[in-house]
């Protein structure tokens, strides 16, 4: 009797073979919520990429005749600049479409920073445990005590304010969510039979980081990078408002709104128009990491 | 007098996006007071659906029909959900799930839980309701029970959360009791026990009872009727020892075959080739049919009816007389194989864990293992056995050098194996896991899981790796197309084998076994023994057995070793032991085993 053979009858035949990429592919085209986040995101992308194509004007061009015009469905709006200009009469829809390149920069470089951060810290407390688990947990209370923006702010006066410093600062100040989720995901998958396996066919812990729980992490920090990427660009805002982030007249949509606020109870859309801006990506964002989270859930799995 | 239960033609569909499962086809069973129906099935038969769908606790998305669902003569069908969970669930039906760790909230005490129940029902007063509660909890054998009731289930083993779980269940006086592998997650001995106290308390307070259990050996003990499922079907049905012992389906004839019995010399199992069908599109003839050895022309063109056997018993086949078995035993092929010299051996290994319950707190000591010594001989299958706890799986990663002893020393290829480097232990010994579900990187193809263990030897020519993972493929009869699949697109005794596959690639001496079969059905189980019997005759595998299933032992172990609390405290050659044994405690593991009573005369009869 051949009772040791897998038969490869109908039965077999009509299980549909799907790979974990296919069935995550079917899933993210049928999740509306990530398709909407993808969708504004991947649009807001291409404006910052094709910015000097879509920008009708100079954004740094002033024109002091045609100062504060308000937008086209306003009245005195002049047609030339379709959403108004603001106190020193640059085109202000010029300066959007340029303000995305700063936001969508610093987004993804200070999650970028602090993946980088907060994976290695989360993978090494998570896999050694013990003391280096003790150490690296005192670092994240500690970090968590500390006050972000004014220490931010403080970083900035500092060292002195260029885009470049803004993503390193706010990148080294964003990690902490990685390494919380990181860490335990990595005790986890430590604990399964795999790892032992890898450990008793001689692997090092450099190799079973990289070749058996890296991959299985990927989701979790995929997810986790873009509910950073907009919490980084809410934080450039908030530290150009302040005046220690991008400085003018580099437009950048917090920038924006902090030099509308003087006039923001007369001229409303200087602050609502870079406001919406702001929402808008943010949203994206963060319906893309939502999306991707119900996606890769392992409750949803089987589906 | 009517009968406790009656179910006709349930079925139960689950849709999903893009198609429908059938979970549950045209189930009917019935059921009298003071009787134990059997449910038995391999897992994806549909047996805890059938249960979860009479107790309305089904996934929300499920969708459950039947023609007939009466409780006593009581329409389940026309209560609404609101009424059902009031009258029915709880105070008519029980039920007790298999995994007593997470079966009670860890939040409340003992005693809350147990009298929430009645309490919010308004059945009773305060003080009679503890009352109760007490009783039945000494009823169940949990001792101190006025003690416990202020206790918190961490505070309890296993065996006890799950006779709390039963007393909880008898607080309402259920008519009807479900019991869903309630043995399943415990050591044979608290089995044993168990099913003893649920047998005592059926006949009692004369409750009707279902048994679900993947375990035939259980049902055959326990049950007054059984029903065998398959693929969401009942496709047999009738007395116990009938069905059972006699059994007419051609799958349950083969289920037979697949299990190991103790009362039998062992040979090699009937393993039933091909999986379990996919219930997407449910087949237009017998279900059985793409696995079944006696297929015919009919069988795939209409699903055939129930068929009287001999008035007790129906099975659903087109045969109309049942096939006769196979008699003759087939010789395990590697038995009588030499058995060499020492190749692993362990002296007074000690190991003893540490424990603060708080950073300052007072140090704990445990001692997981107490002067252990043991030999692995070349080409021999011993098997470590033991209850949980017992040390034989912190015993298993101390010689696999995963972990090192307190005290104590083992030696490899006569050398102390704290010499050995990494690379040369694994070249040497390789270990095979019990839960086939975690043992392989979920983000890995095959192809990358198998040859992973040569490249960590420094193995980077591709052409080679290929070599080697084709025919550890060929080892485990996996077929090559699988090579590209993801361990999710694989069942779980496919799984098992691409673990062992990846143990053997490269070409170990010896493989270290942690419960392989526990976590698998009975024909995969057979499959996998199967297949350790082969490459014991083909490569002269040693192999160290860890287990708690005595029938499992007698079919594939030359050698046993028993352990109890870290200590070995008996040894010897696998048929002596389990024949004549002669400490008190294997004795008791022995009894404690579910077995049928079946003699070889009466299998070839």
């Amino acid at each position: 009797m051949t009772d040791t053979q897998i038969s490869t009858t109908g039965v077999e035949a009509e299980m549909t073979l799907l790979t974990p990429r296919q069935i995550f592919r079917k899933r993210l085209l049928s999740h509306t919520g990530f398709l909407i986040g993808a969708g504004l995101i991947a649009t807001i992308a291409l404006i910052a990429l094709f910015a000097p194509l879509l920008a009708p004007h100079d954004p740094y061009a002033q024109t002091l005749s045609a100062r504060m015009l308000p937008p086209i469905w306003a009245e005195g709006s002049n047609p030339d600049y379709l959403l108004g200009t603001d106190q020193n009469g640059r085109d202000y829809l010029s300066r959007l479409i340029y303000g995305t390149r700063v936001s969508i920069t610093i987004g993804i470089g200070a999650a970028c920073i602090g993946m980088l951060i907060g994976v290695t810290l989360g993978v090494l407390a998570g896999y050694f445990g013990g003391i280096v688990d003790h150490a690296i947990s005192f670092l994240l209370t500690a970090q968590l005590a500390l006050p972000g923006l004014l220490l931010a702010m403080a970083l900035v006066f500092i060292i002195g304010p260029s885009i470049w410093v803004v993503i390193g600062i706010v990148g080294i100040l964003h990690w902490t969510y990685y390494l919380v989720v990181t860490r335990s995901a990595t005790q986890r998958i430590r604990s399964l039979d795999f790892v032992a396996a890898a450990v008793a066919s001689g692997a090092t812990p450099r190799q079973v980081i990289w070749h058996e729980i890296l991959p299985n992490l990927f989701s979790q920090i995929i997810v986790i990078f873009t509910f950073e990427l907009g919490i980084a660009i809410l934080a450039e805002s908030s530290l150009s408002f302040l005046g220690v982030g991008i400085q003018p007249p580099t437009p950048s949509w917090g920038l924006m709104i902090a030099e509308g606020k003087q006039a923001m109870f007369y001229r409303p859309w200087l602050v609502v128009l870079p406001g919406i801006c702001l929402f808008l990506l943010v949203i994206g964002a963060n319906l893309m990491g939502d999306g991707l989270r119900d996606i890769t859930s392992p409750e949803g799995r089987n589906e | 007098m009517s009968k406790l239960l009656e179910i006709n033609n349930l079925s139960v569909t689950l849709p999903l996006p893009g198609n429908t499962l059938h979970v549950v086809r045209d189930v009917s069973i019935s059921l009298e007071r003071g009787q134990t129906l059997g449910i038995v099935g391999e897992s994806g038969s549909g047996k805890s659906m059938s249960a979860l769908a009479l107790m309305r606790l089904l996934p929300r998305s499920a969708i459950a029909d039947a023609t007939t669902m009466q409780l006593d003569g009581l329409d389940l069908r026309t209560l609404d959900d609101r009424n059902f969970t009031r009258q029915i669930a709880g105070p008519q039906i029980g039920m007790i799930f298999q995994e007593p760790m997470t079966s009670l909230n860890p939040v409340y005490t003992i005693g809350r839980q147990m009298t929430e129940g009645a309490v919010s029902r308004g059945l009773l007063s305060g003080k009679q309701v503890e009352r109760k509660a007490i009783d039945l909890l000494e009823r169940v054998g949990i001792p101190d029970p006025a003690g416990r009731m202020s206790q918190f289930p961490h505070q309890l083993s296993g065996g006890q959360r799950q006779r709390v779980m039963i007393a909880m269940t008898l607080m309402l006086d259920p008519t009807l009791l479900i019991a869903d592998e309630p043995t399943t997650a415990l050591d044979v001995t608290v089995q044993a026990q168990i099913l003893d106290l649920l047998d005592d308390l059926r006949r009692e307070r004369q409750m009707g009872m279902i048994l679900i259990s993947h375990d035939l050996a259980v049902v055959a003990e326990r049950s007054d009727d059984v029903a065998v499922m398959y693929g969401g079907e009942i496709i047999e049905r009738g007395d116990a020892s009938g069905v059972l012992r006699a059994p007419a389906h051609p799958y349950t004839q083969s289920l037979m075959l697949a299990i190991p019995h103790l009362g039998m010399a062992p040979g090699r199992l009937g393993a039933i080739p091909g999986t379990v069908p996919s219930l997407v599109s449910p087949p237009k003839g017998c279900i059985f049919a793409p696995r079944c050895s006696y297929r015919r022309e009919d069988c795939t063109t209409a699903r055939p009816q129930m068929r009287d056997h001999d008035g007790q018993h129906s099975y659903r086949c087109v045969l109309e007389t049942p096939p006769t078995r196979h008699a003759e035993v087939i010789p395990l092929r590697a038995a009588g194989t030499p058995v060499g010299q020492d190749v692993i051996t362990a002296t007074n290994i000690n190991q003893v864990f540490e424990t603060r319950k708080a950073l300052f707190g007072a140090k704990r000591q445990i001692q997981a293992l107490d002067d252990v010594s043991l030999s692995l001989k070349r080409g021999e299958t011993l098997a470590l056995i033991g209850e949980s706890g017992s040390g034989k799986s912190t015993l298993a990663r101390i010689l696999l050098g995963l972990a090192q002893p307190t005290s104590g020393q083992v030696r490899m290829l006569d050398r102390p194996v704290a010499e050995l480097a990494p690379q040369e232990r694994a070249a040497f010994v390789q270990p095979i896991f019990q839960d086939p579900y975690s043992s392989l990187n979920p983000r890995r193809r095959l192809a990358e899981i198998i040859a992973r263990p040569l490249q960590l030897r420094g193995e980077k020519d591709s052409k080679v790796l290929k070599q080697a993972v084709g025919e550890a493929l060929d080892i485990v009869r996996l077929p090559q197309r699988l090579l590209h699949a993801y361990p999710s697109q694989l069942s779980g005794g496919q799984r098992q084998r691409v673990a062992i596959a990846r143990a053997l690639v490269t070409r170990p001496a010896a493989l270290i076994c942690d419960e392989p079969t526990s976590a698998l059905d009975v024909s995969v189980q057979a499959q996998i023994l199967n297949l350790l019997d082969d490459l014991k005759a083909e490569m002269g595998l040693t192999c160290l057995l860890i287990t708690h299933d005595m029938a499992v032992v007698h079919q594939i172990a030359d050698r046993v070793v028993v352990m109890l609390n870290g200590k070995v405290v008996e040894e010897g050659p696998a048929q002596q032991v389990l024949k004549t044994p002669t400490n008190d405690y294997t004795r008791n593991l022995l009894a404690a085993a579910p077995r049928f009573e079946m003699t070889n005369a009466e299998v070839a009869s």
